[in-house]
């Protein structure tokens, strides 16, 4: 079937603005939209530029708004879409430095900001540190982030005040401060105790389903709130 | 161009450049410089677990390790290497935990483990438990771990800086030349040390499980600058990738029960493998799939075959085989139980194939999975440049784009992993000894001249060919003839394809003029390699006359231990292939007739 894909574009060597480009290409059903942009690129216009790499939803480098929404190109097929019109653009919030290419930097500087990190300086045992079954599923669901920013730029607090951690910042805090082993839940919480910590989130929710690694994110954020309140981590 | 000074400069940011930054940068001032931002790496996608004999639900020992993974390589590994790897192996997972990782737990809170192809009992024969994992995305805890960790320690990163050439200075590295793809700027990082971490080449062929990264830099750029590569006809099939697609489906799936079924609902594997069945190492049930296939037994007679991992199909081989649970209890499973152990590959079935793995079998076919050849190294990773294992100062490499070698001519499942711990820590480590006792070597003038001249010939030659369409010939005539079952007569159609192949790649045109993420003439830039290493590729595999693990020939069907129990070293000099060999290092396992 053919399907008519209009894609952002703007070259800054070359472009006053940003504009939209349509091409009609032949796609199947089962095709990701990340293949139709190999498609352009490689048999329309090879100055279409894009990140990707593992094109299974796994890297996270192919964050992308689609008809609206922020996926993972390679991880949503043409049926899913349940159109043959499709709208590409970039996803929102970070400066765009040439079509689909968004300036990554300030999205990993929040998340560098939050102690992203195992912290415990206690003694290593001869072998591992024990955790029941039950402690690591605690926080299995925020271990899943791949980073990918579908989260971040889909929340309207942050288009509002780039300040804001942002959502996958304060996922990727949960997933230590909830980890029976680390040592260094206060001072995440103290961190993110803060106007442009976990307060910025108004439970919007835009987020939850952005995640194409189905996160409970506006959760992960409300037992983070829920702990700072209560200065407790059950 | 840009010049920036570290002692020691790592490629790649995956588990092996990761590791090596972390040990190299306690001691020596140390950047990593990646073309992807580190967290994209490919080692995100390994799924089912790294192998260590922790023992932790059955006796297991580093020795059984260490024999699993001679025999898994068809005798072709160097039985020095890999006793060190596997008895480094338990430490090394270890040394992961205490960074956080958050392996899956047993009951009685200790890492959890699985079994997986070719990891055996070495006294009954049968699986053990031996994986390591977290859930099924041990691969992605590993990267997400150490790249925290990096973040902890303060490493330096230059990312999405795609490195291009090693810049060579009276006989040693002396850095790299760096593409800033953000800016199209070149750069010259001056180094003491240089560690390539860049991984494999399985973009290759037109299945393949690897990511669009894959490109084989690494080795291409070594090779260009005069230094061999090691056993590059030795490329694993994975057997399970999804259909057409070729995205991993782990060895785990097997590991927790799951089997394969051909089109009359047979385990076709009890006909290859008697005693291990679906749990023999890769490669043989790569070409017991092809025969299958070959024979019309594929599902529907299609070139594929299914993965079945309903509970209702596990529980009843298990009986079947008599499988237990630690505790003695027959071992069964629940639909809850595979969604808690394999979310990841759930999700990849219902989302590219629409097929729930709990009440559907999987179809899947081999797919290109991973290069155990590579740049040669010694065990602590430094670079060797000839027959005698001379080393070329201050280089070194670990991972996938090295060929050390520990996975010989066919690696097991869960081993690329506990590769990129151990070498990526031991070359760090070396590479920072190195440079406390080391000057830094002069930086040429030119320095960039090289990699100038390569960018200029893509951007100005006329532009008549269209690079997609060479990409896709390349892949096609690589997975048909230098793929799971190769022929002299099929890999020399293929060579000269991938000769004309290159040829016409001299006249590729490069649409995008610009400076800025010209990811057109990267693109190209990396197809140039993928060419090259293509070429070398089928050259050592047309020249091996013999069957060894991945490498299985029709015409030449048996292992021939007399004339090819050796490593093939292969260079590229003034466009000519040279080709010469080096013992294979055997300490305690003499070879024998290998039966799973």
């Amino acid at each position: 079937m053919q399907v008519t894909l209009k894609i952002f574009r703007f070259n800054p060597e070359t472009d006053k603005k940003a504009h939209y480009v349509k091409y009609k290409v032949e796609a199947e059903p089962n095709d990701r939209v990340l293949d139709l942009l190999e498609h352009v690129k490689g048999f329309y216009d090879g100055t279409l530029s894009f990140r990707r790499s593992c094109a299974h939803g796994i890297c996270g480098s192919d964050a992308m708004r689609i008809n609206g929404r922020n996926y993972l190109a390679c991880k949503v097929l043409l049926r899913d879409l349940h159109t043959k019109r499709i709208t590409i653009e970039p996803i929102m919030g970070l400066r765009v430095i040439k079509d689909l290419i968004v300036d990554m930097e300030p999205f990993f500087d929040h998340f560098r900001s939050v102690m992203p990190y195992f912290v415990n300086d206690e003694p290593e045992p001869a072998q591992e540190r024990l955790q029941s079954p039950e402690e690591r599923e605690r926080f299995d669901d925020t271990t899943k982030c791949i980073l990918c920013a579908c989260c971040t730029t889909s929340c309207p607090s942050f288009w509002a005040n780039d300040n804001y951690v942002g959502p996958a910042a304060i996922v990727a805090a949960h997933r230590f401060i909830f980890d029976s082993r680390d040592r260094a839940a206060a001072e995440r919480l103290k961190l993110l105790n803060d106007q442009f910590g976990v307060y910025r989130c108004h439970t919007i929710f835009n987020c939850t389903p952005a995640c194409p690694r189905e996160i409970e994110i506006t959760q992960a954020i409300g037992e983070v709130k829920r702990a700072i309140a209560t200065g407790k981590l059950d | 161009m840009k010049k920036h000074q570290f002692e020691v400069v790592v490629v790649g940011a995956g588990g092996a450049g990761l590791m090596a930054a972390l040990y190299a940068s306690r001691t020596a001032t140390t950047a990593v410089l990646s073309k992807l931002y580190p967290t994209r790496s490919h080692t995100g996608t390994a799924q089912g677990g790294v192998g260590a004999a922790l023992g932790n639900l059955e006796e297991d020992h580093p020795e059984w390790h260490t024999f699993d993974t001679v025999k898994g390589s068809d005798y072709l590994g160097d039985q020095d290497a890999i006793e060190f790897m596997c008895s480094e192996a338990v430490q090394a997972v270890y040394e992961l935990e205490h960074m956080g990782l958050p392996f899956s737990r047993t009951p009685d809170g200790k890492i959890d483990q699985r079994p997986f192809g070719g990891h055996t009992n070495n006294v009954t024969g049968k699986p053990v438990p031996r994986a390591c994992f977290a859930a099924d995305r041990t691969g992605h805890m590993i990267l997400q771990t150490l790249y925290q960790q990096c973040i902890k320690n303060h490493v330096n990163f230059y990312d999405e800086f795609q490195v291009v050439d090693l810049i060579l200075s009276n006989g040693a590295a002396a850095g790299v030349v760096a593409l800033e793809l953000a800016t199209g700027e070149l750069h010259a990082f001056h180094a003491k040390a240089v560690i390539f971490a860049t991984g494999g080449h399985g973009r290759i062929w037109e299945i393949t499980s690897n990511a669009y990264a894959y490109t084989g830099d690494g080795i291409a750029i070594t090779l260009r600058r005069g230094l061999p590569a090691e056993d590059m006809e030795f490329f694993q099939f994975h057997p399970t990738g999804i259909y057409k697609l070729g995205i991993l489906i782990t060895e785990g799936v097997r590991g927790e029960g799951g089997i394969l079924l051909n089109d009359k609902g047979e385990r076709f594997m009890e006909h290859y493998a008697p005693k291990v069945k679906d749990l023999a190492s890769r490669d043989v049930i790569s070409r017991a799939m092809y025969l299958e296939m070959k024979e019309g037994r594929g599902i529907g007679g299609k070139r594929y075959m299914y993965l079945d991992v309903r509970p209702e199909t596990v529980n009843k081989y298990a009986s079947l085989d008599g499988r237990k649970r630690p505790d003695g209890s027959p071992y069964a499973v629940t639909g809850e139980e595979i969604l808690q152990k394999l979310p990841d590959i759930v999700d990849f079935c219902r989302t590219y194939l629409g097929v729930d793995p709990v009440s559907q079998p999987m179809p899947v076919q081999p797919t290109a999975h991973y290069t155990m050849g590579g740049i040669p190294t010694d065990k602590f990773g430094q670079v060797v440049i000839d027959e005698q294992n001379t080393v070329l100062p201050g280089l070194y490499a670990a991972g996938e784009v090295a060929c050390v070698s520990v996975h010989g001519a066919n690696r097991l499942g869960t081993n690329s992993l506990l590769d990129l711990i151990t070498f990526g820590k031991y070359a760090g480590l070396k590479a920072a000894e190195f440079a406390r006792g080391a000057a830094f070597q002069p930086l040429p003038a030119d320095a960039d001249d090289y990699i100038r001249q390569q960018f200029d010939q893509l951007l100005n030659n006329g532009g008549k060919e269209r690079l997609s369409n060479i990409a896709a010939e390349m892949k096609s005539v690589m997975f048909d003839e230098v793929g799971i079952f190769r022929t002299g007569e099929g890999m020399s159609l293929a060579l000269e394809k991938v000769r004309e192949l290159r040829q016409r790649f001299q006249q590729v045109q490069i649409e995008d003029r610009g400076k800025i993420f010209n990811t057109n003439l990267v693109n190209a830039w990396e197809i140039g390699c993928l060419l090259e290493l293509a070429e070398l590729t089928t050259i050592c595999a047309l020249n091996r006359t013999e069957s060894r693990g991945a490498h299985a020939r029709d015409d030449y069907p048996k292992r021939d231990d007399v004339n090819w129990l050796k490593h093939t070293l292969a260079w590229f000099k003034d466009g000519e292939c040279k080709l010469s060999y080096k013992p294979v290092v055997i300490t305690r396992y003499q070879p024998k007739e290998r039966v799973y």
